[in-house]
């Protein structure tokens, strides 16, 4: 009996292994085999088409790329860069920074960028921050607008309720209280500028809603952007982040090219292809990269 | 209709399909032969050693209250995956898998009538050979029923790996609700469906290989 | 060190009040898991006992319910959620699809099983079709249809915590929040909740099989249980004896 059990689990461990190795083979896409650059991106369009543009600038130096969506949150998304899951992502500079900075209190684009890249962990590194900004912004109704809530500030203490994503109360709920006293009765997870979120303020759920600038949303909902007089939301900079090891100088310079020909209104264009006319990420990227000469 | 049609006339995304579609393949299917192998000892055990069956029983009971996406996502923090890698939902689907198979594996074998087993022993079959041809061959059966649920619902439960970034076809779920775009989601549906159903057929016509007999007593 | 994060995550007070405290979420969990076993129960025990009742149907019933079984709970709940403008409909169904297939199997598995001597036996009594059904083979089926809805119930108690991804304030809340911050403890909090909830419920209901099913029969299923499918979560043998592939 006891030779019939060590013949079985050896045939197992045998069985177990082939698939181990064929794992490695697999397309499964993240194995970073040499010379290969993940990018990877996270679980918004926006990002999406960055991811996809950097991907398709990092072909045309003749590096092998694969593709890597909807990562999930930054703190996912850095993990995967440094276990070497990811190479390359297209970022923010302000909430990065202050992800990186617990700390920090910079808003104003070139000192935060400044800021960042001296506080990127080792081997990490940032390119060329872009002109192109997405920001947090938090938005009403254009009701809730004409009834006097024009900025942060009007938002009062007590009066509404926020939508925005899980980690939103984590990295605000303190510091809109600090800058503007505004606190709401109660803050709902929704998503990140998603479905949820659009829809909780449409329905009535919630009355302010955290989105991003470039979002389509709002122009076709008709919200209203409220001010940040006292820029409580730092500077967003869109910014190549990278494993330093992952990409080769032409590379970087490609990536350099991608940043310098963004800008906030051809982002938000090309966001508005995929959400609204339900074009591909890819094809808009394509579309994107012909515009810049590499 | 017309948006599945315009989805599906780009030939980026019918080449990003067929990725996806691979890949969903192997996250749901390698966990499936896995787990038969496993379910196998872990069965073997249960029949030989009666104290193992109750525990067994037990864990497998544990498992299944644990949600997929926990398990999918704990993985890495346990034994220092990758937070990627998709060895995560494998693993993942492997526990689920096994603990699903056990049970009928150790039944199976509890139910070899004796007087055969005895009939074997007595024509000098050894243990393993008695084992492997006879008393593995008559489970099948009832392994084979467990194994096509086993793919269904690992074929079904893949989907949920895109919350963490390795969905196979799942990614057509969450890519399409962020863009309230309906084309996607639809055929992530209908092609996780017809991947079950090719599945299913090609193990009950590897069921119907490995037990001729069936066919024979079948009136 | 990860269980320590999610106890301390499960004792914070502040997890205890307010409009998202462990609680509310329990019991908003709870009501759709109970909702989505219900609505699953009035169609699938009906349609189960009628199949397994007549013997007619067997096949169509068993290619169905696979059928239903492969249907991705992820994708049917955010194609709901587009269609329907909301989350809760979407849930509800994506549940109930998730919960038909097992109770179906239990009941229709359940009359089936029944011994043929024994229907024959009320047959010969001179008991109509629905005394025999009423009187023989659902009492008999008890045991299986239980069985079925404790499969049921777990898989939905499990599933229920994809719901938050569409809005819902489930336990699968602290699951994606956690995860999106890789808040381990947050996150493993929230599966030791479901994991509990699930077990309390299939306790719950194990009690409820204790109380329901005959004495005389609980001897008999004790006899049998080597021969029954296995409880939890799916039940290959309807697959068979359904012969779908016969």
């Amino acid at each position: 009996m006891k030779r019939t059990l060590a013949v079985i689990v050896a045939a197992t461990a045998l069985v177990v292994s082939a698939c181990g190795s064929k794992e490695d083979l697999s397309g499964a896409g993240q194995q970073a085999a040499s010379g290969e650059v993940v990018v990877g991106s996270a679980d918004f369009t926006e990002n999406k088409i960055l991811a996809e543009i950097y991907a398709a600038a990092l072909k045309t130096t003749g590096a092998t790329v694969s593709l890597r969506h909807g990562v999930g949150a930054r703190e996912l998304i850095v993990q995967a860069l440094q276990d070497k899951s990811l190479g390359v992502v297209p970022e923010y500079t302000g909430n990065l920074l202050n992800y990186f900075d617990k700390t920090n209190t910079t808003t104003e684009a070139e000192e935060v960028y400044t800021a960042l890249k001296s506080k990127a962990p080792a081997g990490l590194e940032v390119l060329e921050k872009s002109d192109a900004e997405d920001k947090d912004v938090l938005v009403v109704t254009k009701a809730t607008a004409d009834g006097g809530v024009k900025s942060i500030a009007d938002l009062g203490s007590g009066k509404y309720v926020l939508g925005a994503a899980g980690e939103w109360a984590q990295r605000w709920q303190t510091k809109i209280n600090e800058l503007y006293g505004v606190t709401f009765t109660e803050i709902k997870t929704t998503d990140a500028g998603g479905p949820i979120t659009v829809d909780a303020l449409k329905n009535g759920t919630v009355q302010v809603i955290n989105l991003y600038t470039t979002s389509a949303d709002i122009k076709a909902n008709g919200f209203v952007e409220l001010e940040d007089p006292k820029t409580m939301y730092p500077a967003q900079n869109i910014v190549p982040l990278l494993r330093s090891d992952a990409v080769d100088a032409k590379g970087k310079e490609a990536l350099n090219k991608v940043s310098a020909a963004l800008t906030t209104e051809n982002l938000a264009d090309l966001v508005k292809r995929v959400d609204v006319d339900k074009e591909t990420a890819a094809n808009v990227a394509a579309d994107f990269l012909k515009t810049v000469s590499l | 209709m017309g948006d599945i049609a315009k989805y599906l006339s780009d030939a980026g995304t019918r080449a990003a399909l067929l990725d996806m579609l691979l890949d969903h393949v192997y996250l749901s299917l390698v966990p499936l032969v896995v787990s038969v192998v496993l379910a196998i000892v872990l069965g073997l055990l249960c029949h030989r050693f009666r104290q193992f069956n109750a525990t067994l029983i037990g864990l497998s009971n544990i498992v299944y209250t644990i949600p997929s996406l926990a398990l999918f996502a704990i993985i890495p923090a346990l034994i220092g995956t990758r937070v990627l890698d998709p060895l995560n939902v494998i693993i993942a689907l492997t526990v689920y898998t096994t603990a699903l198979l056990v049970r009928p594996v150790a039944e199976a074998l509890a139910a070899v009538p004796a007087h055969v087993t005895a009939a074997a022993t007595a024509m000098g079959f050894r243990p393993l050979r008695r084992f492997l041809t006879v008393e593995l061959p008559l489970s099948v059966p009832v392994l084979a029923a467990g194994v096509r649920v086993g793919s269904v619902s690992n074929i079904s439960l893949v989907s949920v790996g895109a919350l963490i970034g390795t969905g196979g076809l799942g990614t057509l779920f969450t890519d399409g609700f962020r863009q309230r775009y309906l084309a996607p989601i639809i055929i992530g549906i209908v092609l996780t469906l017809v991947l079950a159903l090719v599945v299913d057929l090609l193990l009950v016509l590897l069921r119907n290989r490995l037990t001729p007999w069936a066919r024979v007593v079948k009136p | 060190m990860i269980f320590a994060d999610a106890l301390a995550w499960l004792l914070d007070p502040v997890n205890w009040s307010g409009g998202k405290s462990i609680p509310t979420r329990v019991g908003i969990h709870l009501l759709y898991c109970l909702g989505a076993v219900l609505g699953a129960s009035l169609i699938a025990v009906p349609l189960g006992l009628y199949v397994g009742h007549t013997g007619r149907g067997g096949v169509v019933l068993v290619g169905g319910s696979n059928a239903l079984r492969a249907l991705p709970t992820l994708g049917l709940v955010t194609f709901l959620y587009l269609i329907a403008g909301g989350g809760t409909v979407g849930v509800l169904i994506g549940l109930i699809v998730l919960a038909v297939p097992p109770i179906l199997a239990g009941a229709y598995a359940g009359v089936q099983d029944v011994d043929r001597g024994v229907v024959d036996a009320a047959r010969g009594m001179g008991m109509t079709g629905a005394q025999r059904l009423w009187r023989v083979e659902v009492p008999n089926a008890l045991p299986l249809l239980v069985g079925g809805l404790r499969n049921a119930t777990l898989q939905v108690v499990a599933t229920a915590s994809v719901a938050a991804y569409v809005g819902i304030e489930t336990l699968g809340r602290p699951l994606l929040d956690g995860l999106r911050v890789l808040d381990y403890g947050q996150f493993v909090g929230g599966a030791i909740l479901i994991a509990l909830l699930a077990v309390v419920l299939d306790g719950v209901l194990a009690g409820v099989g204790r109380l329901v099913v005959p004495a005389g029969l609980r001897l008999t299923a004790r006899s049998r249980s080597r021969r029954t499918p296995p409880r939890r979560r799916e039940m290959p043998v309807p697959v068979e004896s359904g012969g779908s592939t016969a």
